[in-house]
């Protein structure tokens, strides 16, 4: 069955200055991701929506290639602290879930 | 009353809600595709030019090739998109990844290999296609999970 989301969005590399850094996002989905080859029903995450405060900045469509309990890692050009990130995924089956979490 | 209507008006709003969210478009031919040629001009690439500006980074052995974890970061300026195929799959095409504004052309994931295969990622950028690929040695296969 599909699970709960972890998700972490940090701000790393920028300094007061002003200088802008990379938010890095890592999230961790609870899916089965069964293939074909299993002999169980198809079942796999087909689309992940990553948003920043609330507009989709990366969007993927994946295959049942990708490993069981997926993780994901992402990168955003700057940010800031307590920007709102959002990922979201729907599988071929039609179950979906969301997390979101706040830039530390 | 109220508290029928709040309940029928929700009942409607999750009738309306799954059909919305099952439109997210997944390119079905490019999936379904069962050779690497096929899978790219699923996804509209022809001739991509041999790029070193496209980083691979994957083990060179992945004992297990249910789990074989895969960093991309392409350096080609306006990286739109990046697509992950894996050459000796099943099913090749295994992640299209499309970058909007402030999202750097990036990506780590894992995936399953079925056997020893060249890992292809094609980068789209500026309306022209770049690829790279990189072996990844398999030891035990990992596509029946």
């Amino acid at each position: 069955m599909a699970g709960p989301m972890k998700i972490r969005a940090t701000l790393a590399g920028g300094n007061t200055a002003g200088a802008a850094g990379t938010t890095e996002i890592r999230v961790l989905m609870s899916h089965p991701m069964t293939t074909a080859q299993s002999g169980q029903p198809l079942h796999f995450i087909q689309n992940v929506t990553v948003k920043l405060n609330g507009r989709a900045v990366i969007e993927a469509e994946v295959s049942q290639a990708v490993s069981r309990n997926p993780v994901f890692s992402f990168r955003l050009k700057g940010g800031a602290k307590g920007d709102r990130i959002e990922v979201a995924w729907l599988d071929n089956q039609g179950e979906s879930n969301r997390i979101e979490t706040a830039v530390a | 009353m109220n508290r029928l209507r709040r309940a029928l008006l929700g009942a409607l709003a999750a009738l309306l809600a799954k059909p919305l969210a099952s439109l997210a478009a997944w390119n079905e031919s490019a999936f379904g595709a069962k050779t690497p040629q096929d899978a790219l001009k699923g996804i509209g690439v022809a001739n991509p030019a041999p790029s070193k500006e496209i980083v691979i980074d994957a083990p060179q052995i992945a004992e297990n090739g249910a789990v074989v974890p895969i960093e991309i970061t392409s350096n080609i300026p306006g990286t739109s998109s990046i697509a992950v195929v894996l050459e000796k799959n099943p099913f090749p095409l295994a992640a299209k990844f499309d970058f909007g504004e402030g999202a750097l052309p990036y990506v780590k994931l894992n995936v399953k290999m079925a056997e020893t295969a060249d890992v292809r990622v094609v980068a789209a950028a500026g309306g022209r296609h770049y690829s790279a690929t990189r072996e990844i040695k398999v030891t035990i296969g990992g596509c029946g999970g």
